[in-house]
């Protein structure tokens, strides 16, 4: 499907990467305060979930979720930017620049998993 | 004249509520990924996570704001979403944003005693 | 460039309707208003569309073209398309009357409701208020004056369509040139209005407004120029008047 024209537009897009990377941090939330709770019945218990962290396939999960909210904190401070401090012509290289620190951030992440 | 009472200008507190949380989640944030890298380095154990946060009352309240920042945070824009996207009636949408809120709360509080007590 | 162009046009009323394909010759200079006035004429005499200036100042010829929301009478055929076709529909958000013709009355009903309407403090009997044209109010009230109320940024406004109470970049637009006149008097009611649900808090920085508005004005600057003033007002923050 082609998105409508006024849809491609950067600026636009960053407004749906807000949204869904928002989205999926909330659902993703209740599951991360589920796993820490394990820790109430007993270490152990974490310690096999935990385990799980050395499957490839979770590693990808986990350095897909520091990407989201690489994503949404630097968009987000974007978006504080204009709500909250005079208007800049240049949201497009502010927009950007989220997306090349969040990607930066996911990077740190994938050599600290993988170091 | 100050905004912001009133039923009608719920919009305009959650909007203020939204974004203060986030100011305030912004330097948790960042402390909570340089944390992740750290920890993450030789993989993750439980032993290795309680021995930094048990007895620590700087992390518990390092936590227990970021639980409720986010849950706040969280809760607003997921109440946006089920508004413009499903409709329900303003009863309807603020009993589940509660319910979403109170849910979240309780969660995080009992991960963050999990870890800390 | 094709001899003839291909044009789907929408056709229909409130009940729904359907595109009609007409084979129009291509010109040089062509405007997509040329394109649909040629299809009345010549083709389907029974048409309904509207226009008034076709120099781009009413504002009331604003279409859907292959899309995207635009100010017909000054958008060449060739800016609109490259291959010589083009799909040309009724304004999105809004509510249709006939073909092309949609109904813009809850679009300026909401810039009622928005505050737009100037309340002046003194009479003609006073002296004329001097406002100098670098004072910061007048600066930020001047980048959003040219508004001629065509409903483009409205049409392309996605939290309009998720959100029907939104009041909408136009309304709200108008609403940050007046709070920035030191002349008009309403100013604490109107940031009042426009805080209230569907005022400017629904606003998601989209920016599809300031991306289409033909006139380059930036709706979603005005916007975020409203919700500072009326964050400053909740919080009791130097309440200006």
């Amino acid at each position: 499907m082609k998105l409508p024209p006024h849809r491609r537009d950067p600026l636009r897009i960053a407004a749906a990467v807000q949204r869904l990377s928002g989205l999926a941090l909330a659902l993703f939330l209740p599951a991360h305060f589920l796993v820490l709770g394990l820790a109430i019945e007993s270490p152990e218990a974490l310690d096999s979930f935990l385990s799980l962290t050395q499957n490839p396939v979770v590693k990808v999960a986990e350095i897909g979720l520091v990407l989201l909210l690489g994503l949404h904190f630097f968009g987000g401070l974007r978006l504080l930017a204009v709500e909250f401090l005079p208007w800049s012509p240049r949201q497009k290289t502010y927009a950007a620049g989220a997306l090349a620190a969040a990607i930066t951030l996911s990077c740190c992440f994938l050599l600290s998993v993988t170091g | 004249m100050v905004l912001g009472r009133g039923a009608e200008m719920l919009d305009l507190r959650l909007y203020l509520l939204q974004r203060l949380s986030a100011m305030v989640m912004a330097p948790l944030v960042l402390g909570h990924i340089g944390m992740m890298i750290y920890a993450a380095q030789g993989g993750l154990t439980a032993s290795e996570i309680l021995a930094r946060t048990q007895g620590n009352q700087w992390w518990a309240l390092f936590y227990g704001v970021f639980v409720l920042a986010a849950a706040i945070h969280a809760t607003i824009g997921l109440r946006v979403v089920l508004h413009e996207y499903l409709k329900p009636p303003p009863r309807l949408l603020n009993s589940v944003a509660l319910a979403l809120f109170v849910c979240l709360v309780a969660l995080g509080a009992r991960a963050i005693m999990a870890v800390v007590l | 460039m094709t001899d003839t162009l291909q044009v789907d046009i929408w056709r229909g009323d409130t009940n729904g309707g359907s595109y009609s394909r007409y084979a129009v010759p291509a010109q040089e200079s062509q405007t997509i208003l040329d394109v649909v006035t040629w299809v009345q004429r010549h083709a389907e005499p029974g048409l309904a569309y509207r226009f008034a200036c076709r120099v781009g100042m009413c504002g009331s010829c604003a279409m859907m073209v292959n899309g995207a929301p635009r100010w017909t009478c000054r958008t060449h055929v060739r800016k609109a398309s490259k291959d010589g076709k083009l799909t040309i529909a009724p304004l999105r958000n809004m509510p249709v009357v006939k073909d092309l013709v949609c109904d813009m009355a809850e679009f300026f009903d909401k810039w009622i409701k928005a505050g737009s309407v100037f309340t002046p403090t003194e009479t003609r009997n006073d002296p004329m208020a001097a406002i100098k044209p670098d004072e910061p109010d007048r600066m930020n009230a001047n980048a959003a004056i040219e508004c001629i109320n065509c409903g483009v940024c409205y049409a392309g406004c996605d939290t309009v369509e998720a959100n029907p109470d939104y009041l909408g970049p136009a309304a709200l637009n108008r609403a940050w040139t007046l709070v920035n006149d030191r002349r008009d008097g309403a100013g604490s009611e109107r940031l009042s209005t426009i805080s209230k649900a569907g005022g400017c808090h629904s606003c998601h920085t989209h920016q599809s407004c300031a991306a289409l508005c033909p006139n380059l004005l930036n709706p979603t600057a005005s916007i975020a120029g409203l919700k500072r003033k009326t964050a400053k007002a909740a919080l009791g923050l130097g309440t200006r008047r």
